[in-house]
């Protein structure tokens, strides 16, 4: 239990800090990094307390491959290189309390739900699948998303792949002066417009540009 | 203070959370880091869902983690796709460049 505790106190720090660090970086490359060390350290507070599936799945989906793409395009779009002409100009502030007081007021309001969960006693009672000691997180899950959640899980299947049509089609950029094979013109081609008979005269020559 | 129970973990995603919104908030910089503070509340709900599911021992929770972070990827690269996108057409991503919409 101690040990326990103190796992969770450094993972969360860690998670905390880094959460900060992330939106007050100067350096955008910077916050990608730190974006990376607070979902590692989130996904170790997940494999602590039992939850290893998604531990490792966060680690993959996260790290392998979102914080990479957010690397990829920080790294296309030359941010770092403009950050000294973007500071050079006027701080904006007047947005800091307002900010301010919004996220303490969701934050109390979340407090205020975590305490009125504190009075409801009958929730494990109410709860629809348990969790079976006898088998690992991975073949519980298992068991479960491909009977149970079947239809769900072949939408997020779908969804993904809206996802890559959509990013596909939104970053395509059509290229001026690329030839290009085209194999629809190849086949289509006929005989009437690839072969022309010529009527050569005697001592003048084909000119084969007409 | 000893005894890790559901509420510390709750206070740590709701931590997450509000950080999430602050960023949003008072990001003057670009608007990858506004995608990035999203990814941050994401993750404070994936916290809270878990942290559920392992205290009230009812697997839901961490199936509805996954299709989150199936979300949460897919608006990733959704997002990222139309900042390119738009640093193509205009060359910049400041927050106070664009503007266009504002008439």
């Amino acid at each position: 239990m101690i040990a326990h505790s103190i796992f969770f106190y450094f993972f969360s720090i860690i998670a905390v800090f880094s959460a900060i660090m992330v939106i007050a970086s100067q350096n955008t490359v910077h916050s990608v990094f730190f974006l990376i060390l607070d979902f590692i350290s989130i996904s170790c507070l997940f494999i602590m307390i039992g939850a290893e599936f998604l531990g490792m799945i966060m680690l993959i989906v996260y790290v392998g491959a979102v914080a990479v793409l957010f690397l990829f395009v920080v790294m296309m779009l030359n941010v770092a290189q403009q950050k000294d002409e973007w500071f050079k100009g006027k701080f904006f502030t007047s947005h800091i309390p307002f900010g301010t007081l919004i996220s303490i007021i969701i934050f109390l309001e979340l407090i205020i739900v975590i305490g009125g969960w504190k009075y409801k006693p009958n929730l494990i009672e109410t709860s629809s699948i348990q969790i079976d000691n006898n088998f690992t997180n991975t073949h519980a899950l298992g068991n479960v998303i491909y009977t149970d959640y079947i239809h769900l899980f072949q939408l997020a299947g779908l969804i993904l792949l809206v996802a890559m049509i959509g990013a596909i089609v939104l970053t395509y950029r059509k290229r001026e002066g690329v030839k290009r094979q085209s194999y629809f013109r190849q086949v289509s081609r006929e005989k009437a417009e690839g072969v022309t008979l010529v009527d050569v005269k005697s001592n003048k020559g084909v000119n084969l540009n007409d | 203070m000893i005894n890790i129970a559901l509420g510390h973990y709750l206070i740590l995603a709701a931590i997450i959370f509000m950080i999430g919104v602050v960023g949003i908030f008072l990001n003057r910089k670009n608007v990858i880091i506004i995608l990035m503070s999203i990814e941050l509340i994401l993750l404070a709900v994936n916290i809270n869902l878990v942290s559920f599911s392992i205290f009230t021992q009812d697997l839901t929770g961490q199936i509805f983690t996954m299709f989150i972070l199936t979300v949460a990827a897919a608006e990733a690269a959704i997002g990222l796709a139309i900042i390119v996108a738009y640093y193509r057409n205009k060359g910049s991503i400041r927050i106070e460049d664009i503007s266009s919409l504002k008439g």
